[in-house]
């Protein structure tokens, strides 16, 4: 499977990556040779093959509804760039809300 | 805006965000409380620290699953993804939701009017932390700089989202109110939504009448109240139809609602709709409720909303008022159904106690666990037996629910409540009749609602003593009398 640069980008700003010319180039080659490799395995027949999503073979895992002590606030603030009124300041938002 | 409206028909589809009433959040043991003091409630996970993993809270389980079998959903096996973006509230850069597996699908509401609405699926996921917008009038894009708080951030949440089958917003309206009880009355959510516990989206389209096909929709954000979901649907929806009506197209988009100008404004573009890029959450295995536990949820639901409803409506005789069938409706969604119920089982009349309920006590919920159901029962009875006027016995309500006081009849003696004697109210009234002599020969002509006026003048003498019922018979024997 061959990606294309505009994909690149496309997921590139995803990411919020500020990427040069350059490096377009080259990971448009390197995530294409990824995705070649990972399509061998549509060369095995998989019909009646339930898709895995996680190795283990494990359900239910979950813990009681019981409150456990959390962090400090001061030693949380204290590792924030930036504090205003006990809340992290985060610089203008220019992307949109979710 | 003046269009023609009647040639369209509106469709909506519903996104409701409840947070569920659990001591912990979804994924940590997180206190999950309202208004803290901003970041007290947080760990490693809620903050996404690196090295810290999920762990998934079971009473959340059992909550999404009350709320999927009170919406007749099936529960089936369902798993966790990540949606991906880049926005504040998430210290992670991702919420963790459910994606192509909901916990609930394939449910639907019934609303008391008999319509059914569809219910997609209702889904468990992560709440976010809580922006502040700081400057530039408290919007995201005209602010200086934004101020978070993750005391919110992995509150559990369940998502429901319906079929696009309301068609108005009066429908709306009466879907997020059936949900509402229906959330109260499983306890899975106090479905406030002035605090934001209760998160209403709409999806709104416009279609010519009898059309198939559903017009371009656009989601409507930031509804409030009951009352901003209505106005937001009917003013999008005659936004939409007058767009058409020009030859213009309805792009779909989301859009914000301005309560105070009453109107709604685009938010983000098609152009940058958002690739969220959901893969499954590594961290989290698989969830498979199995059958003893669907069923012991199930037997724990107890009688839902329509049923109370119809309990209250066999308790007044089978057909209710226009007025009492709301307040049968408002004492069901504030859950003080068990107050009438326990009254009429003292030999309280039920149309008369459901009243106080669902005025007296509905307006100060917050002082109800005060409230002993007996003595309510007990100063119902006494006002219907005439011991009390309305005005005292609801003075005496107020009394009971702000001390927690248990004895109605000592409340009324200490407040001097004696029951007014005939001989006294016969008094009243002839003084009330002697300073109005204009007004008393009217009543005598004929004119009944000026019955009105003695009870008010008798209750104004009386501070609130008289019952009323027996100054209209007062009235009424003194009328009789003088025609003789």
């Amino acid at each position: 499977m061959k990606l294309s640069r505009s994909e690149v980008v496309h997921v590139a700003n995803l990411a919020r990556l500020d990427l040069s010319e350059v490096e377009v180039e080259l990971f448009t080659e390197q995530l294409g040779l990824i995705l070649e490799h990972a399509t061998d395995i549509g060369a095995l027949d998989l019909d009646g093959v339930e898709p895995t999503a996680r190795p283990v073979p494990q359900e239910n895992v979950m813990r009681q509804d019981e409150v456990r002590p959390g962090l400090d606030r001061r030693d949380v603030l204290s590792s924030a760039p930036a504090v205003e009124s006990n809340r992290f300041l985060v610089p203008r938002i220019i992307g949109e809300e979710p | 805006m003046s269009v023609d409206r009647n040639s369209f028909e509106t469709v909506i589809g519903l996104e409701v965000h409840c947070e569920l009433l659990t001591a912990t959040k979804l994924f940590c043991g997180c206190p999950n409380v309202f208004g803290e003091e901003p970041n007290t409630n947080i760990c490693p996970v809620c903050l996404g620290l690196p090295g810290s993993l999920p762990v998934l809270n079971s009473q959340a389980v059992e909550l999404a699953m009350r709320i999927g079998l009170a919406l007749n959903c099936e529960i089936r096996p369902s798993s966790f993804h990540r949606k991906n973006y880049f926005y504040p509230d998430q210290a992670k850069d991702y919420q963790i939701s459910q994606y192509d597996e909901p916990i609930n699908s394939n449910g639907f509401l019934e609303l008391p009017d008999g319509s059914r609405v569809g219910v997609t699926r209702a889904h468990l996921e992560e709440d976010t932390g809580k922006t502040t917008h700081v400057g530039g009038g408290g919007r995201v894009h005209s602010a200086e700089r934004s101020l978070v708080d993750y005391n919110r951030s992995g509150v559990p949440l369940v998502e429901i989202v319906s079929e696009p089958d309301i068609r108005s917003g009066a429908q709306a309206r009466a879907y997020v109110s059936e949900l509402r009880s229906i959330l109260v009355a499983t306890r899975a959510s106090d479905g406030k939504m002035e605090e934001g516990s209760m998160r209403v989206d709409a999806n709104v389209s416009v279609r010519p009448l009898g059309a198939t096909e559903f017009g371009t929709r656009c989601e409507v954000k930031n509804l409030n109240s009951l009352r901003s979901l209505t106005r937001a649907i009917d003013y999008e929806a005659a936004r939409q139809i007058e767009l058409i009506n020009n030859g213009e197209e309805v792009q779909q988009e989301t859009r914000h609602w301005d309560e105070d100008s009453g109107s709604t404004s685009s938010m983000r573009s098609k152009e940058e709709a958002y690739d969220y890029r959901y893969f499954p959450e590594p961290d989290l295995v698989r969830l498979a409720p199995d059958d003893a536990w669907i069923a012991s949820v199930r037997e724990s639901l107890g009688p839902l909303p329509a049923r109370r409803r119809a309990k209250l409506v066999s308790l007044l005789g089978g057909s209710p008022s226009g007025p009492e069938m709301d307040q049968v409706l408002a004492t069901v969604e504030l859950d003080l159904d068990f107050l009438v119920i326990e009254a009429a089982k003292a030999g309280a009349p039920a149309a008369l106690a459901l009243a106080r309920a669902s005025n007296e006590v509905a307006s100060n919920l917050d002082a109800l666990r005060s409230l002993d159901p007996a003595a309510f029962s007990t100063t119902v009875q006494m006002e219907s037996r005439g011991d009390l006027s309305s005005t005292q016995a609801k003075a005496v309500i107020a009394e009971l629910m702000s001390t927690g006081r248990t004895d109605p009849v000592a409340v009324a003696r200490d407040k001097g409540f004696e029951a007014m004697s005939g001989e006294l109210i016969a008094q009243e009234v002839a003084k009330a009749v002697s300073e109005a002599p204009q007004e008393w020969k009217r009543y005598l002509s004929g004119e009944e609602k000026l019955s009105q006026f003695f009870i008010g003048k008798v209750m104004k003498a009386t501070r609130g003593k008289a019952n009323g019922k027996d100054v209209v018979a007062e009235l009424r024997r003194l009328s009789a009398s003088e025609g003789e």
